[in-house]
């Protein structure tokens, strides 16, 4: 009975068609959990036992050579891969590997893409707009207006992704690096537990490279930061803490000095590099 | 640009929508005029034919707005919507079917006359209840929109795109026009549904019906170009923008994309059916070469031709090229689908964004100056030189 009287309610979507959001338990350790986690493409090994834990307001760079399964972690947590075996835990309360990408999206995981990713034919301001943390079903979308809070809010991330100017032109027009800022402003807008950041920097000058570290940096204590750089003077200047993957598992963690002097990650990595 | 009035009061604002609403309502207040105060034989005088005729145009036109709907706002090139159509112009001839009672010509009070002809004892099940009109007028809206319901459903929550989901549509109008064929399907098998005497009771061969069925077309073109335009300018259609154009992005902001793509879908649908149910009595028959593929991807063509993702370019797209047919094919029947390729080919090469691109030029793009202004004063931030690259 009380299930017809709730489907004879109109204005919301049934009880068990609503994602599982409640929130994020973190009392209990880190934000981000991954256990023995291995997924393989056609026998190639992406990801191979790996173990990585993210604490709650913790900026955690991950370097690793090409192939290391950097985007394919990032694919996983976000739910766009599913693992072949292991745990993925968002807090102690959310499985994640049981979760679709909005619902993962919706719970505080926002995602900036290799490649920036911006709605290209609108605006800076409705691109923002979109990826505000709001009902994202259809008829509330169908019927939201443009509160004055809203403004005030997307004004304010305007502000900090340093595009106000901007904010009536199409993002098509955006120079790269603008991108990559209007991405994370995005991602800002949903006002994500936790942001996955692939390559920030890629195709920034040097102006802004220091004006992206600044902004991840400020970010993080509130919002937990992961961000995959092969830039080692931009990690060098945001890092506290490293973790070096190599064939899908973590080689090496800690700080950005005691990571680099480690011979093992000398050999795969720093050594390749600078060779 | 976002604002904070109602996504149904918005069109009212755009000078696009009022351009438009003004040219639609006063074509139609003209011809409908020329048409009834000028004696027959007056120059001006416009013939009854040729109101039915463009009342054929205007439910074409809507249909190419529930195209350009899916197509131009959401990127899902349906070449199927002919299959919507042909469904709420059967729900129409049913009932006007229905609607002939004991005149046809073998005078039995319950059925056509096709299913006396086939020896048929009873109504079938899926008859019943067209004798109603307000139950067959639903029906022009739900058998279109569950047919998309279900199709849709089934291929947006597997993720078929691009020009896979094409060719299903594809496949899908040319399964139902098969069906359609057959005796057995109980519609009237190669010969659909015809012979219309009345509609709500009046007669459909007077001046007064026709005139009426025309106006109602106008208004139906007029009322399912609002919807478009309060979805399109809504959120929700800035949003239907994001999937067209980065689906894995709008995903990971949280967004159910094949929700987005079924409610769009169902909607255009749905004004597809409508525009069927006003084209059947005008033209008088509805059978199952309205399913023919290749009349959806004429559609298609219609809105290419009128310019994507504008909705007034898809009006003018559909009025053009079917204005065209009746000329070339009254002139040189064979020469028509040469002049259509030939017209296709001429607006690709030389106004890639079809024939609205030409007023889009002029400022009357999704983004009109005013509105821009209007934002840009309401946001109290410093002006900005206007440039839509």
């Amino acid at each position: 009975m009380s299930l017809l009287k709730e489907m004879a309610t109109r204005d919301r979507v049934f009880d068990f068609l609503t994602p599982r959001t409640s929130p994020v338990d973190v009392t209990h350790g880190p934000i981000l959990y991954l256990e023995d986690v291995s997924v393989s493409f056609d026998g190639f090994k992406a990801i191979n036992d790996l173990n990585l834990t993210i604490d709650d307001g913790e900026l955690r760079c991950i370097i690793g050579p090409n192939g290391a399964g950097k985007t394919t972690m990032m694919d996983i947590i976000t739910g766009k891969t599913r693992p072949d075996s292991g745990s993925v835990w968002f807090g102690s309360r959310h499985d994640l590997l049981r979760m679709s990408e909005p619902e993962i999206a919706t719970l505080g995981i926002g995602r900036k893409f290799q490649k920036p990713t911006v709605f290209e034919a609108l605006s800076v301001f409705e691109n923002l707009e979109l990826a505000m943390a709001t009902d994202k079903r259809i008829f509330p979308t169908l019927a939201a207006r443009m509160s004055g809070e809203t403004r005030a809010r997307i004004e304010e991330v305007l502000e900090t992704i340093h595009l106000k100017e901007w904010h009536a032109r199409e993002a098509g027009i955006l120079s790269h690096g603008q991108k990559q800022w209007l991405e994370i402003g995005m991602l800002l807008m949903q006002k994500p537990r936790l942001l996955l950041v692939d390559e920030p920097v890629a195709g920034m000058t040097e102006q802004e490279m220091e004006r992206t570290a600044e902004l991840l940096t400020s970010l993080a204590g509130r919002q937990s930061v992961v961000v995959v750089e092969h830039d080692m003077g931009f990690v060098r200047s945001i890092a506290r803490k490293v973790t070096v993957l190599h064939q899908g598992a973590v080689l090496a963690e800690g700080s950005m000095d005691a990571v680099s002097s480690d011979p093992k990650v000398v050999e795969v990595y720093l050594g390749e590099s600078d060779g | 640009m976002p604002d904070s009035r109602s996504w149904l009061a918005r069109p009212f604002t755009e000078r696009s929508t009022q351009i438009f609403l003004a040219v639609l309502t006063l074509s139609v207040l003209a011809i409908t005029l020329l048409h009834v105060l000028l004696p027959e034989g007056h120059p001006l005088h416009v013939s009854t034919f040729t109101v039915t005729l463009l009342g054929k145009y205007l439910c074409y036109a809507l249909l190419a707005v529930a195209v350009d709907l899916v197509w131009g706002y959401l990127g899902i090139l349906s070449l199927g919507h002919g299959a919507f159509f042909a469904l709420g112009g059967y729900a129409m001839g049913m009932y006007l079917m229905r609607e002939i009672g004991d005149r046809g010509v073998y005078g039995n009070p319950e059925l056509p006359d096709f299913m006396v002809f086939l020896n048929w004892q009873e109504l079938p099940w899926f008859w019943q209840g067209f004798d109603m009109p307000a139950f067959a007028f639903l029906m022009v809206l739900l058998a279109p929109g569950l047919l998309a319901l279900v199709f849709g459903f089934l291929a947006f929550r597997s993720r078929v795109t691009g020009v896979y989901l094409s060719i299903i549509t594809q496949a899908l109008t040319f399964a139902l026009m098969l069906a359609f064929f057959r005796n057995e399907m109980g519609f009237g098998g190669n010969n659909g549904l015809t012979d219309f005497k009345d509609i709500l009771g009046f007669d459909l061969r007077t001046d007064t019906v026709r005139i009426a069925l025309f106006i109602a077309s106008g208004v139906a073109l007029g009322l399912g170009y609002l919807l478009c335009r309060g979805i399109v300018g809504s959120k929700l259609g800035r949003l239907s923008i994001a999937c067209r154009d980065a689906e894995a992005r709008t995903r990971f902001l949280g967004y159910r994309v094949e929700r987005v793509q079924l409610f769009i879908f169902v909607v255009s649908a749905m004004l597809a059916g409508v525009a069927g149910a006003l084209y059947v009595p005008q033209v008088g028959i509805i059978n199952p070469g309205e399913f023919s593929p290749l009349f959806s991807i004429e559609v298609v063509v219609w809105v290419a031709l009128g310019g994507r993702a504008t909705l007034y370019g898809a009006v003018l797209g559909a009025l053009i090229v079917n204005y065209a047919k009746t000329v070339f094919t009254g002139i040189m029947p064979d020469a028509w689908l040469f002049a259509l390729g030939g017209l296709f080919v001429l607006v690709t090469v030389l106004l890639p964004k079809g024939i609205a691109g030409l007023f889009a030029q002029r400022g009357w793009g999704r983004r009109s100056q005013s509105s821009a202004a209007k934002t840009e004063s309401a946001s109290g931030s410093r002006p900005i030189e206007e440039a839509t690259a």
